[in-house]
């Protein structure tokens, strides 16, 4: 059987496996997918594989108690030993007294995460992707370890509701440290693409070089309060925690509701409505936007829409768990498959240029909460750390601990640039002042 | 998490639930599955040989076979609620091969017969072949003798998969409802359980059949004061343990009675969740911290976390050598100074050893995921760093003959690499109890409990918290402190060490998703220490207004 089903195939199967179905409610979900990886490390190969992976779950309730089972054969038989299955966990679960009945059948948005060039990408294609960015560094005489990871994947839901939901997607990350000889230097770069052939492997690869011998002997500054140009990277990381990604899911309406979120209301409820954050921050999801399409549901069989989290600087909507959403008589908004800060029209050079003092910083590191009351992170500057004046870089510095709050970050905002692709995401670098560095690190 | 593994697990009726992702390829199933038998030893020895014979017949110079079956339990709930009951089994074989000198992996599901196996081994062979072409230097394996068939269980006095589901749901339910008896507004309250069913071959001739057992219970309990719109936490002060439900079983003989009360091989948790209501209650009215430099104590449920991040990690060889330098980084611990023999990586008081062997811990385990009998060795002796961790296609490079048996696989589906041992501190030699530790601190915190933690990617600027917080003054202490953390260099650190408890205060704790490579494969691993006391250690004050 084919890994990546079409809508018609997996409806059927879905269809088959409902007819089977003797309880209250029953949902199928089928997914699959292959995914490539190849890794290096000192300047050759360390690691690659590849792995697919085809199954089917199936989740069957009785009044507010459910059990799942999963399988991953195909004959009549098995699916329907794995529905009769799902029914003998189900009746011996306990109740969940937060169980929400199924939805029936929804409306959902065209969009397209899915890019033909990706899905053929194979050994060779990885191997030579894999050489363009080894050969440039082992020529300088410095030491590169990068990444590459691919992903084909669909998924599809259906329920004896009449819900069906069919998705399929591709997706590649690539990321690239290239260290200097020495050990004092160290660059990196990172792009994450639903198309491979919008990918260049060379050009990140070039990207990071450049940091690296750029980076070397780096200079200490005290730590302190600075103003910092955070590139998209370190907004956003596609391996770690970030500040832009922790503020984002950081906005369940539940936790507000209970008191133990940021955005929880002295006196009680919800601070949806204020204006917490400069007035030029807008971010919201968008399924269909073409430079970060993603899918049309969520997980629960809920559509994905366009919709604005914070508008102006205001907190416009919060995601709800449907439990939560008819408890409070709202509605029941999903998180979002993605994320889009607006931005500027200047480029990373404008936004150096226009700078009198400041730090630029490629990438943060290790990223861990500090106290969810105010969402206060701690992590490090990373790969690459530059000092700005009078509109140009000065020299390299020695990185930096920060701790800091993506809210009082976003509060402190200065300039934005153009936005870009990141984790899936669209992030514009930003220019920020007050910026808070605690202490020094001697890492390269 | 895995983002997709949970949005995937979302999708299958556990929606709107802050729920682990099953691990990767595994299947759901009923508890009664978890304890059916898995393959017996005579098939798997049978399907690993077919493996090794068909990857040594394409030119294979060395292989090995991991026949794996992993099974997971969660149980979660929060106040009186169930929130879910995860069983999952996940089974297959990774074949790891060595041709033209390069390594190439393979892996396959429900692999159940010898030519499934073949043909897995036949594709590890293949991307050998193609990586080789890539090669810069051939991997230098250190010699292993063959240990012939053997096997390791861990030392379980009961199976936690054999303990009635209702009976955890209520020992977790009645713990909630204490809780909020006693002050909490809301609680989330886990448990998780593990069984590594594994079995090796290699073309070294061990056959090793090992059953590894895993338990962690651990809770979150939240205070809310809506009146300041002020919220605040404490978190179990238990560890994961490499036992079985035995580790639930209330003993006296395992508490450290004091400020707080603090458990070894036998967790308390009706005990302790009862305090962690009052605490996080008390500490929405602590004083808030004055920065500056402190003497700390720190409690093993503390300082386990500390050493995995600046012991631990720094002296992985891998790491030193720069194959993570993509990812979790390098280290400063580099080769010319453990060269050098004089490097002080912490005081005279500072032993830090690693050790695959230590009972009850994570990574206690008989052979490890190379057929490499498992050790106890030391890292840092008095002071001095001695040593790193290396597997075989390392270990040369630190002159030693052989492997040190620190080579994990999280998966039947993920290629074994070097992965942290068991690293502890060891007590100290002359009788200290905390009480005596506390009486010589002048302007100290005492820390008990494990928090936010992060530090840089060559391991020398850290910053830490913990769950509760302690005023020193004079040798007394004063009362409870909030919005603490520390910061430091990992060297100054531990050359700051003044003084190690005994080993009657000596307790393990560990980390059940310890992050590392790419892909990303997680392990679990145990640190062990007594309380341990450090001097002038830089506190930061991490309130804010926003």
């Amino acid at each position: 059987m084919a890994i990546i089903l079409t809508k018609e195939e997996a409806k059927k199967i879905i269809d088959k496996v409902l007819s089977y179905s003797k309880s209250d409610e029953m949902s199928v979900n089928l997914s699959g997918g292959r995914t490539g990886n190849i890794r290096y490390a000192r300047n050759a190969v360390s690691t690659s594989g590849e792995s697919t992976n085809l199954s089917l779950g199936v989740t069957s309730v009785y009044g507010k108690r459910s059990g799942t089972a999963t399988i991953n054969e195909f004959d009549d038989a098995s699916l329907e030993k794995t529905v009769r299955r799902a029914e003998e966990i189900a009746k011996l679960a306990p109740e969940n007294p937060e169980y929400m009945p199924m939805l029936g059948p929804q409306t959902y948005l065209n969009t397209d995460p899915y890019s033909e060039n990706t899905a053929k990408m194979n050994p060779d294609y990885r191997a030579q992707a894999t050489f363009e960015s080894l050969d440039p560094c082992r020529k300088k005489n410095l030491t590169a370890a990068g990444y590459m990871e691919d992903s084909t994947r669909f998924n599809a839901i259906g329920n004896t509701k009449g819900l069906f939901a069919y998705n399929r997607e591709t997706s590649v990350e690539f990321s690239i440290t290239v260290r200097t000889a020495d050990g004092l230097g160290s660059g990196y770069a990172t792009q994450d693409v639903t198309d491979v052939s919008k990918l260049s492997t060379k050009n990140m690869t070039e990207i990071a070089m450049q940091k690296a011998m750029a980076s070397s002997s780096a200079r200490a500054l005290e730590p302190g309060k600075y103003t910092v140009i955070l590139e998209p990277a370190a907004l956003v990381s596609n391996v770690d925690a970030s500040l832009m990604v922790a503020l984002v899911r950081s906005m369940d309406a539940r936790n507000a509701d209970e008191g133990r979120s940021f955005l929880s209301k002295k006196g009680g409820g919800t601070r949806l409505g204020e204006k917490l954050f400069d007035e030029r921050v807008t971010i919201y999801s968008d399924p269909t936007n073409m430079e970060v399409p993603s899918g049309a549901f969520s997980g629960d069989g809920r559509p994905q829409e366009k919709i604005t989290w914070i508008e102006k600087g205001v907190v416009k909507n919060m995601p709800y768990s449907r439990y939560w959403a008819e408890k409070k008589g709202v509605k029941a908004i999903p998180p979002g498959g993605n994320f889009i800060m607006e931005g500027g029209t200047q480029s990373l050079a404008d936004m150096i240029k226009s700078t009198e003092k400041g730090i630029l910083v490629t990438r943060l590191w290790y990223i861990r909460p500090v106290d969810p009351q105010t969402l206060l992170y701690t992590g490090l500057t990373r790969d690459g750390t530059f000092y700005i004046e009078n509109g140009q870089i000065k020299f390299p510095v020695k990185n930096f601990r920060f701790n800091e709050s993506p809210v009082i970050m976003l509060n402190n905002l200065e300039a934005m640039g153009k936005p870009v692709r990141i984790g899936g995401n669209l992030v514009p670098p930003l220019k920020i002042r007050d910026f808070t560095f605690t202490s020094l690190s001697d890492a390269v | 998490m895995n983002r997709r593994d949970f949005n995937q697990l979302l999708s299958m009726g556990a929606a709107g639930i802050m729920i682990p992702s099953l691990p990767a390829f595994s299947r759901s199933v009923s508890p009664e599955a978890l304890l059916e038998p898995g393959l017996d030893v005579a098939v798997k020895k049978r399907l690993a040989d077919a493996a090794l014979n068909a990857a040594k017949s394409m030119g294979a110079t060395y292989a090995d076979v991991r026949i794996g079956r992993y099974l997971n339990q969660f149980v979660l709930t929060r106040e009186n609620k169930v929130q879910g009951i995860i069983n999952s089994e996940s089974f297959g074989v990774g074949i790891r091969v060595i041709v033209n000198g390069c390594w190439g992996f393979a892996s396959v599901g429900d692999a159940r017969n010898e030519s499934v196996v073949a043909q897995a081994a036949k594709t590890a062979v293949s991307i050998a072949k193609a990586n080789a072409r890539l090669l810069t230097e051939p991997v230098q394996l250190a010699p292993q003798k063959g240990y012939g068939e053997v096997s390791w269980k861990a030392p379980i006095k009961r199976n936690a998969f054999e303990v009635p589901v209702k009976e955890k749901v209520d020992l977790l339910l009645s713990c909630n409802a204490a809780a909020m008896q006693n002050g909490a507004n809301f609680v989330n309250n886990v448990l998780f359980q593990v069984n590594e069913q594994k079995y090796f071959a290699s073309t070294d001739g061990t056959y090793a059949d090992q059953d590894i057992h895993r338990i962690g219970p651990s809770f979150t309990v939240t205070a809310v004061d809506p009146q300041n719109g002020k919220f605040s936490t404490r978190n179990s002060l238990s560890s994961p343990m490499g036992m079985g439900y035995d580790y639930l079983q209330v003993n006296p003989s395992d508490k450290q009675t004091g400020v707080t009360t603090r458990y070894n091989k036998g967790y308390d948790m009706l005990e302790d969740i009862t305090l962690a209501a009052k605490q996080a209650k008390e500490k929405l009215s602590a004083k808030s911290v004055e920065a500056g430099k402190y003497d700390l104590v720190l409690d093993p449920s503390h300082l386990w976390l500390t050493i995995h991040e600046s012991v631990g990690h720094p002296l992985e060889l891998d790491r030193v050598l720069g194959y993570e330098a993509n990812y979790a980084g390098t280290s400063f611990a580099t080769l010319d100074k453990w060269e050098s023999k004089n490097f002080n990586y912490g005081s005279k008081e500072v032993n830090l050893v690693a050790d695959k062997t230590q009972q009850y811990s994570l990574g206690a385990v008989g052979w490890d995921d190379e057929g490499v009998k498992t050790k106890k060795w030391d890292l840092v002796k008095d002071g001095i760093l001695v040593n790193y961790q290396a597997i075989r296609d390392q270990v040369h490079i630190i002159g030693e003959k052989e492997s040190q048996g620190c080579c994990y696989a999280d998966n039947w589906s993920s290629v074994q690499f070097q992965r942290m041992a068991n690293v502890s501190l060891e007590a100290g030699k002359t009788p200290l109890s905390v009480e005596n530790m506390i009486k010589d601190v002048k302007k100290g915190i005492y820390i008990i409990g494990d928090g936010s933690f992060s530090i840089d990617q060559q391991r020398y600027n850290f910053q830490f918290g913990g769950q509760l917080f302690y005023e020193i003054k004079d040798g007394q202490i004063v009362g409870m402190l909030k919005d603490v953390a520390y910061q430091a260099n990992t060297r100054e650190f531990w050359n700051s060490c003044v003084a190690v408890c005994d080993q009657s205060d000596y307790r393990l704790g560990g980390a059940f998703n310890d992050g590392k490579g790419q892909p990303s494969q997680s392990s679990a691993v145990s640190h062990g220490s007594a309380t341990a006391r450090f001097n002038g250690v830089n506190v930061i004050n991490t309130a804010r207004k926003i």
